[in-house]
């Protein structure tokens, strides 16, 4: 019988979060504090020819000035808590502060501290910087061409490129019966976290740097320390409640800065982001450009896919190499595809940043082969969903790296589990307005690439008095991500989950529990939590066997006790228990670590096996009501379904995948980020649309539990696949409506209404 | 600037401040009177998270000059239920994990009261249209809607 898994109770940092009474990282003061301001660049491309910051620093109340030339290590390897190297062609460059030329639009030049946030914003303004500037290169496609400026000393401006050989799709391709072939476009996108990045730092009495942040990556304090050229000791990060993340703050955004403030100044300094500078700045979805090919024969078979794709990089690498990687791996979908060949690079250009975001890799691609999908589909005649279910990935099949995929796969029954929930077409009351349904299934894994070499710990004690302290430090975005670890606790230990105090997130006093990721949180500090638990559980029945004179193996946990399952008069309480555990010195506590499968790096920029630990499977089912004269369309219905393995908390997984769905629909429709060389057109949300409780339906989610995944009790993650596959589904179903097919995103009413122009000229 | 002394009512408690002629309702609160529920998401008034009741109407804070609000009622977050009983909105918001990072859910659950003082029943559309105002990135709004209409649904409401 289940204590608390599978059960909807309500997250524990829910409760302080309805009172308003969490603290988050810019609801925080210290006294004495400092404010913190950055000057940013001007211009996308350019040389600094000089940097005078004489003025600011005189101006009263003005404690510190920081240029690239006061920092002891401006440039290094971005790592995200892996201990290994792994190889140019896989890492990042993480670069503090511009130095001598600048390479994006807002790139950080200066730092200021002062008394209030005005003086600091009126040092920047005293700081005078000279700019010579230089050709910016905006279009990755173009900057791959012999002679085009390098961004990054990079040949051809190319920071990564990989491959996927398998099979003969040349042969492939000559067999099929019908040959698809189409360019598709995704655009930019932002987190769009209504939390602003925000943090505050101070140096403790023995030197060392505090920062309370809102941060994914709490490993980051050993870069921040590589910075500094400190002990990694001496920086230690206090995690916060995050107000969102969504990999947009899985880089360091204002910790570099913070350290360095108060380590000048010795004094508390808080420096807190403005929204359009947030939007300005931080790193994006990247954008891709792919051209695709698919081969099918007349029964529907896909015999070779064949893709190459370009993303834009920005101007710093960052984890643009890994996102390559998944796009890469996720090529060719969640298809059994015998024939695939792939050639993708990341090129670097003179734009934001793009990083990590939600889905990592796995929409673009979604899109584009979700796309043909759709198109084959339509030139055989062959029902959407049927022609998906004849090759759907199945157990025993292989992904596009070769990698026989031995676990069983669910993804036939999700699609046709959210298409039929969606049911027949209505028909249209209104002939101005067209209904169409579209479909949309894909892949995304969950845990770290696995040549990473992923780990992550737990700490579990109980106290004399049956309640109980965890210690895991899991950043926590509002997924639930520390809350479950309760559940798993309270379940094996029979807890009240009210008397467990949580501790995460503090990367000195909690065990190092990895990146919150890479939907990796319950698969890797679930299985650690789960793993010390069920140690502390083994002692438990260990002394209650002693003590009730019954095997271990008869015995079982219930809320409070351990009982016997055969004589169930015979228990004890988990006081008493306890208590008796200590008096004989047994251990009240235990440390965990969970390690993920291991692989070895790719050998070369072919990539093949294993690369990532699992994946989730999902699809969604959509109706669209499109209006022929005006293009503006409307989505009534939203249909998910996804195979979670196991929901340990039925409430939040459908959270997760309700708002996974919604980010998704805005990828898909509404956020249109405008950038003009290399400047952002868009910096607020009056201008870049997330979308608003008006513009969408209520999302119906359906679950599947295969209890096949690698978390606890067979668990799958389900942060970012709610993200892939929703996009696809929408633009399938403006094609269903009115025959319209949109290769761009977001699918905005004027393409629509563009294509259906296009339509009535070509079709005379 | 010429300074002012005005009086505020947060949550039913009376402060004295002297304030300057520019300076926001979102500040006070959050600065002075130390009232940190109340979020800035943005500062231009495109996001809702600074919402408070301004004599029991909805109000962006950050759009607020404090000296005009002289006088008034100000109920915020922290204002809605006590340590010992939550206001129902605070608990269907629980009980219906409409609750992701937090960080736009006082600001909803304000507007959300606003909504329910003046119309107790309203329609699905209804809530949606009186949320727009409100970005929530985490939720896609299905659980918030969800809780709003338990609420309503309840007796006594
Ligand atoms: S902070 Fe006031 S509306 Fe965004
Ligand atoms: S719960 Fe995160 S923005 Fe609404």
């Amino acid at each position: 019988m289940s204590i608390t898994i599978g059960k909807g109770i309500p997250k524990v940092d829910a409760q302080h979060k309805v009172r308003g009474d969490t603290i988050y990282a810019d609801d925080y003061t210290v006294p004495g504090m400092l404010y913190g301001k950055v000057l940013r660049s001007r211009y996308p491309a350019a040389r600094i020819l000089a940097l005078r910051t004489a003025r600011a620093e005189h101006l009263e109340g003005v404690h510190a000035v920081i240029t690239a030339k006061d920092i002891p290590h401006n440039e290094l390897t971005a790592r995200f808590g892996q201990s290994t190297s792994v190889g140019v062609q896989f890492e990042g460059i993480y670069r503090v502060m511009a130095d001598q030329e600048v390479r994006y639009f807002g790139e950080p030049i200066a730092l200021v501290a002062a008394e209030t946030p005005e003086l600091a914003e009126q040092a920047c303004q005293m700081i005078e910087v000279e700019y010579q500037p230089l050709e910016g290169i905006f279009d990755p496609v173009r900057a791959m061409a012999p002679g085009v400026r390098q961004v990054a000393e990079k040949p051809q401006n190319i920071a990564s490129h990989f491959k996927i050989r398998k099979g003969n799709v040349e042969e492939a391709f000559a067999s099929a019966d019908v040959v698809v072939e189409g360019a598709y476009q995704v655009p930019y996108q932002d987190h769009a976290y209504l939390e602003p990045e925000s943090g505050v730092a101070w140096v403790d009495e023995d030197g060392t740097i505090n920062i309370r942040v809102s941060s994914q990556v709490i490993e980051h304090f050993r870069e921040v320390a590589e910075v500094l050229d400190l002990p990694h000791s001496r920086v230690r990060y206090l995690g916060t409640w995050i107000g969102g993340g969504f990999g947009g703050k899985e880089d360091i955004t204002v910790e570099s800065f913070l350290a360095l403030l108060a380590w000048k100044t010795r004094r508390p300094v808080k420096l807190t982001y403005t929204r359009a500078e947030s939007l300005l700045t931080h790193s994006k979805r990247h954008p891709f450009f792919m051209e695709y090919k698919t081969g099918a024969k007349k029964d529907g078979q896909i015999v070779a896919v064949q893709a190459r794709l370009i993303s834009d990089a920005g101007s710093y690498s960052a984890l643009s190499p890994w996102v390559l990687l998944y796009a890469t791996v996720n090529a060719a979908g969640p298809y059994h595809v015998d024939n695939v060949w792939v050639d993708s690079y990341a090129v670097m250009t003179n734009t934001p940043i793009t990083s990590a975001f939600r889905g990592f890799g796995a929409p673009q691609v979604n899109f584009a082969y979700e796309s043909q999908m759709d198109e084959i589909s339509h030139r055989l005649g062959i029902d959407p969903l049927e022609l998906r279910r004849r090759n759907f990935l199945r157990q025993g099949d292989s992904l596009d790296t070769g990698w026989v995929y031995d676990r069983p796969v669910a993804i036939s029954e999700a699609a046709e589990v959210a298409w039929q929930a969606l049911g027949p077409k209505p028909t249209s009351p209104n002939p101005q307005v067209a209904i169409g349904h579209g479909l949309g299934a894909g892949m995304c894994s969950y845990g770290r690439l696995t040549f990473l070499h992923d780990t992550s710990r737990s700490y579990i004690k109980l106290e004399l008095d049956g309640s109980a302290i965890i210690r895991c430090g899991v950043p926590d975005l509002g997924g639930g991500q520390g809350h479950i670890l309760c559940q798993i606790a309270a379940e094996e230990l029979g807890l009240a989950i009210e008397r467990i105090k949580l501790y995460i997130t503090d990367s000195q006093l909690t065990p190092l529990a990895g990146t919150t990721t890479a939907t990796r949180q319950l698969y890797m500090s679930g299985n650690a939590t789960l793993k010390a638990a069920r140690i502390l559980r083994g002692r438990m029945l260990e002394k209650a066997s002693g003590m009730l004179s019954v095997p271990v193996e008869d015995l079982e946990v219930q809320a409070g006790k351990v009982l016997s399952k055969s004589q169930p008069e015979k228990s004890v309480g988990l006081v008493p228990l306890v208590n008796r555990m200590s008096t004989e010195g047994e251990e009240l506590f235990v440390e965990s670590q969970f390690n993920a499968p291991f692989t070895s790096i790719p050998a070369s920029e072919v990539i093949e096996g294993q690369i990532h630990p699992d994946y989730t499977f999902g699809a969604y089912a959509v109706e669209v009501e499109v209006n022929r004269e005006t293009g503006a369309l409307r989505v009534p219905r939203i249909v998910a379904c996804f195979d979670v393995g196991k929901a340990l908390n039925p409430v939040i997984v459908e959270g997760q995948i309700e708002g996974g769905g919604i980010q998704g629909f805005g990828y898909a429709l509404t956020e249109d980020m405008k950038i003009e060389k290399g400047v952002i057109q868009t910096p607020s949300f009056a201008e870049y649309l997330i979308p608003t409780a008006v513009d969408v339906p209520d999302l119906e989610t359906i679950l599947l539990e295969s209890g096949t995944g690698l978390g606890p009790y067979g668990a799958k993650g389900i942060g970012e696949p709610p993200m892939v596959s929703i996009a696809p589904a929408l633009t399938n179903a403006i094609y269903d409506a009115v025959g319209v097919r949109v290769t761009s995103l977001p699918a905005t009413p004027e393409k629509i209404l563009m294509g259906m122009l296009a339509q009535e000229e070509g079709g005379g | 600037m010429k300074k002012r002394t005005i009086t505020l009512i947060v949550n039913g408690e009376t402060f004295e401040l002297t304030v300057v002629p520019n300076e926001l309702l979102l500040n006070v609160l959050r600065d002075r009177l130390h009232l940190t529920g109340t979020k800035y998401g943005c500062g231009v008034g495109e996001c809702g998270s600074c919402t408070v009741l301004l004599n029991g109407k909805a109000t962006l804070a950050c759009m607020t000059l404090v000296v005009s609000v002289d006088g008034k009622e100000i109920t915020t977050v922290e204002g809605l239920g006590r340590y010992d009983a939550l206001h129902p909105l605070q608990q269907a918001f629980l009980d219906h994990s409409a609750v992701q990072c937090g960080f736009c859910t006082p600001g909803v659950l304000v507007t959300a009261k606003a909504l329910l003082d003046e119309n107790p029943h309203p329609s699905e559309e209804e809530i949606r249209q009186y949320l727009r105002g409100n970005l929530c990135r985490c939720t896609g709004y299905t659980s918030i809607v969800r809780a709003i209409e338990a609420v309503s649904k309840e007796a006594g409401f």
